[in-house]
C-alpha cells in the first residue's frame, strides 16, 4: 500500500464526516435561500396554470379553477403556513387572504362553482396574482433581496422595500459597525499589552501571559454571566465609583451598547494579544537595545522598530477579532438591548421563532460570504495558528 | 530587557505598571468577582455578601432542570469528545507528511467549523436534521458538537506530531519493527500529550456550545451552557454563579490536568537538553 493512499485512508473519515455534516447543511442554507419552493409545493395545479399566463389582462378562469382545486386538496397545515408566510412577505394581504379563501371553498360543495372574488374582493386585484406567478418559479431571488431590504414589484423590476419593513440593511452595518469598535479597542489595549508582555521576561512575563490565557479558557457563558454581574446597577463597577464619590447615579453599563463592547472586548482581547506577542517575540531582543545605543528615543525607535515589526501580527490579530465578533450571537443576545442586535439574532429569529429558513439562509449567505473572505485573508497574511492552548 | 536601562525615566515606567495593572484586572476581574458570589446566601448577587451558605448550590441539585442539564452535558460531551478525537486524530495522522496534493487547502478547511459563524451553521443544520430526522435527537447533538469540536483536535495533534523527531520512528523501524509496532511504540506515546490535549478541548467546547444546541436540540438535549443561556436571559440570580463555578472548576481542573503534564514533560526535556541552564 503506497503512503499516499494509506495518508488518503487516513483523513477519509474526517473529509466524509465534514462533507456529511458541516459542507452539506452550509449548502442546504444556501439552497433553501434561493429556493422558491414553498408556494409551488403547496400549489402545484396552480403552479402549471400559472406559467401559461403572462400576467397582463385578468388571470383566465382556468388558472382560478386550478387554484380552487390546490386549495381544496388536503395540503399539510405546516406546508401551507409557509407557502402563507412567503406569499405574505412577497405582497402583504396573503396571511388572512389565503386562510379566508381556503375555508370558503372547503366549505362550498365538491361540485359548487366557487366565485374567487365574492369570498374576497382582493382577487380583483392584479397585484395578488402577480405575487402568485412571482413566487412560483423553482429558483428566486426574493429571499436575498429581501435580505438587503430589496423586492420585485409587480412589473418584476427591483425596488426598496417600504421604510417600515426595511431594517435588514440597518443592522448589518450595526453587525460592521460593533465588530470594528470591537477590533479597535482590542487593538487599543492588546497592541501595548503584547508589547509590555515581550519586553519583559521571567514572572512578569507569565503573569501577563496567564492574565491573557485564563479568560480565553473560561466558558463563554461564564464570562458574560460575570460581565451581567459586574455591570449591573448596583454591582462592583457601580458601587465602587459610588463609593469612590466619582457619581451619585448609577451608570448604566449594561442592556446597551456599552455593555456589548465591554463584554465583547473582554471575550476577544485574548485573540488580539496573542498573534501580536507571537510575532514582537521573534524579533532578536538586541534591536531595542541596539536602537537606543545607535540615539533612539523611546519613542522613535518604537515608531521605527518596534511598531513595524508588531504589524503583521496587529494585521492578523485585528482579521481575527473582527471575523470572530461579526458572528457573534450570545454575548450581544445577554449583555445588550433591542437596538444592539447585530445580525446574528436575526438569523435565529428567523430560524427558531418563524421557521422561515428561506429568510434565515438568505441572512446567513450575507454573514457566511464575509467571513469566509476573511478567513482566506487571514490564511493568506499569518503564520499563526487559529487556536491557541 | 536584558539589563540594559531603558531611556525614558520613572514616569515611563509608572505609566507602563498603571496600564499592565488596569489590563490584567480588565481581564481577571470578571472571572474572580464571580466566583464568590456562588457563596452568597442572599437571593441577590450583590456584594458584600451577607454571609457564607451553599444554599444555591443545593438550588442547583434539587432543581431537576440543572441536573438534567449536567448530565445532558457529559453525555453529549463525551460522545462528541470520541468522534471528534478519532476523526481528528486519524486525520492528523492522514495530513502528517503532506503526502496528499492540497494539504494546505485541506487543512483550511478542516478548520472552517472554528470560523464560520454559529448561527449560520445552526440554520444548516436544522434544515439538514428535519429532513434526516435526526432534530431533537441525542445523536443529531452529538454530531452537531463534534462538528466543532474537531479543528481543536486537529491542531493539537498536529502540533504533536509535528514535533517528533523522524529519527526515532526511523531508528524504531531500522531496528526491525513493524510500521505498526513503530506507529504503537512511538509514534503513539509521543503524541499522546497532544491528543488528550484535543480531547480536552474538544470536551470543554462542547461543554461551553450554545448556539449550535439552541438550533438542534430538543427540550430533552437541553445542556447545562444552554440552561445557564436561558436563566441568564430570564432572570439572574446566585444560581448562575453557582453553576458558573462548577463550569470554571469542571474546565481548569481538566486543562490544569493535561496542561500540568505537557509542561512538566517540556521542563523535563528543557532540562535535559541544557543542563547547564538548569
Amino acid at each position: 500500500m503506497s503512503a499516499r493512499f494509506k495518508a488518503l485512508l487516513l483523513i477519509l473519515p474526517l473529509v466524509l464526516f465534514l462533507g456529511f455534516f458541516f459542507l452539506w447543511p452550509l449548502w442546504m442554507m444556501i439552497s433553501t435561500a434561493v429556493q422558491g419552493g414553498t408556494v409551488r409545493l403547496a400549489f402545484p395545479q396552480t403552479a402549471t396554470a400559472i406559467a401559461s399566463w403572462d400576467g397582463g389582462g385578468p388571470p383566465p378562469a382556468s388558472l382560478q379553477a386550478a387554484l380552487i382545486r390546490d386549495l381544496r386538496t388536503d395540503t399539510p397545515q405546516e406546508r401551507f403556513g409557509d407557502a402563507v408566510r412567503t406569499l405574505n412577505s412577497q405582497q402583504a394581504g396573503f396571511r388572512t387572504l389565503l386562510p379566508r379563501t381556503a375555508r370558503a371553498v372547503r366549505e362550498a360543495g365538491e361540485t359548487d362553482v366557487v366565485d374567487l372574488a365574492a369570498v374576497d374582493p382582493r382577487w380583483n386585484e392584479q397585484g395578488y396574482w402577480l405575487a402568485l406567478k412571482r413566487s412560483m418559479p423553482a429558483y428566486t431571488d426574493a429571499n436575498l433581496l429581501a435580505a438587503v431590504d430589496l423586492k420585485r414589484n409587480d412589473e418584476a423590476r427591483i425596488e426598496p422595500v417600504e421604510a417600515d419593513f426595511a431594517v435588514n440593511r440597518a443592522i448589518m452595518l450595526r453587525t460592521f459597525v460593533i465588530a470594528g469598535q470591537v477590533t479597535l479597542l482590542c487593538a487599543a489595549i492588546g497592541l501595548p499589552f503584547a508589547m509590555l508582555a515581550a519586553s519583559v521576561s521571567g514572572w512578569k512575563r507569565n503573569a501577563l501571559l496567564i492574565a491573557v490565557l485564563l479568560p480565553l479558557w473560561t466558558s463563554l457563558l461564564v464570562r458574560t454571566a460575570a460581565w451581567l454581574i459586574l455591570l449591573q446597577d448596583n454591582g462592583l463597577i457601580n458601587q465602587t465609583l459610588r463609593a469612590l464619590g466619582l457619581i451619585e447615579t448609577p451608570l448604566s453599563l449594561i442592556y446597551n451598547r456599552t455593555g456589548v463592547l465591554i463584554a465583547m472586548t473582554h471575550v476577544l482581547l485574548p485573540l488580539m494579544v496573542l498573534p501580536i506577542y507571537a510575532s514582537l517575540i521573534a524579533i532578536p531582543r538586541n534591536l531595542m537595545p541596539a536602537a537606543a545605543a545607535l540615539g533612539a528615543a523611546p519613542l522613535q525607535a518604537f515608531r521605527h522598530v518596534l511598531l513595524p515589526l508588531a504589524m503583521p501580527g496587529l494585521l492578523s490579530g485585528s482579521l481575527l477579532v473582527f471575523m470572530v465578533a461579526l458572528g457573534y450571537y450570545i454575548t450581544p443576545a445577554l449583555t445588550g438591548g433591542a437596538g444592539d442586535q447585530m445580525i446574528s439574532s436575526v438569523i435565529a429569529f428567523y430560524a427558531t421563532g418563524t421557521a422561515n429558513w428561506g429568510m434565515a439562509g438568505a441572512l446567513g449567505l450575507f454573514l457566511l460570504v464575509p467571513t469566509t473572505v476573511l478567513y482566506i485573508l487571514y490564511g493568506r497574511l499569518s503564520r499563526t495558528p487559529l487556536v491557541q492552548t | 530587557m536584558s539589563g540594559v536601562t531603558r531611556p525614558g525615566g520613572t514616569a515611563f515606567n509608572a505609566v507602563r505598571l498603571a496600564f499592565a495593572a488596569l489590563a490584567v484586572a480588565f481581564l481577571l476581574l470578571p472571572l474572580v468577582a464571580i466566583l464568590p458570589l456562588a457563596f452568597t446566601d442572599s437571593v441577590f448577587l450583590v456584594y458584600p455578601i451577607s454571609g457564607p451558605s451553599l444554599r444555591w448550590f443545593g438550588a442547583l441539585a434539587e432543581s431537576q432542570a440543572w441536573t438534567r442539564a449536567i448530565v445532558n452535558s457529559l453525555i453529549i460531551g463525551t460522545g462528541a469528545t470520541v468522534v471528534a478525537t478519532v476523526v481528528g486524530t486519524l486525520a492528523a495522522l492522514g495530513l502528517r507528511r503532506e503526502l496528499l496534493p492540497f494539504s494546505g487547502l485541506l487543512r483550511s478547511v478542516f478548520l472552517l467549523p472554528m470560523v464560520v459563524p454559529a448561527v449560520v451553521l445552526g440554520v444548516g443544520m436544522q434544515i439538514l436534521y428535519a429532513r434526516m430526522g435526526l432534530a431533537s435527537s441525542y445523536l443529531g447533538v452529538i454530531i452537531a458538537h463534534a462538528v466543532l469540536c474537531v479543528p481543536f483536535v486537529l491542531v493539537n495533534v498536529a502540533s504533536a506530531l509535528a514535533s517528533i523527531d523522524p529519527a526515532l520512528e526511523r531508528a524504531a523501524a531500522s531496528l526491525g519493527a513493524s510500521p505498526v509496532k513503530v506507529f504503537r511504540g512511538v509514534t503513539l506515546p509521543l503524541a499522546m500529550p497532544g491528543i488528550l490535549t484535543g480531547a480536552v478541548f474538544a470536551f470543554a467546547t462542547s461543554l461551553d456550545e450554545v448556539v449550535i444546541t439552541l438550533f438542534v436540540a430538543g427540550p430533552n438535549q437541553t445542556t447545562l451552557a444552554r440552561q445557564m443561556f436561558s436563566s441568564l436571559r430570564e432572570n439572574i440570580s446566585p444560581a448562575i454563579a453557582a453553576a458558573a463555578f462548577i463550569i470554571m472548576i469542571l474546565t481548569f481542573a481538566l486543562l490544569l490536568a493535561v496542561k500540568g503534564a505537557s509542561l512538566f514533560t517540556a521542563l523535563r526535556r528543557k532540562q535535559r537538553a541544557e543542563p547547564s541552564e538548569a
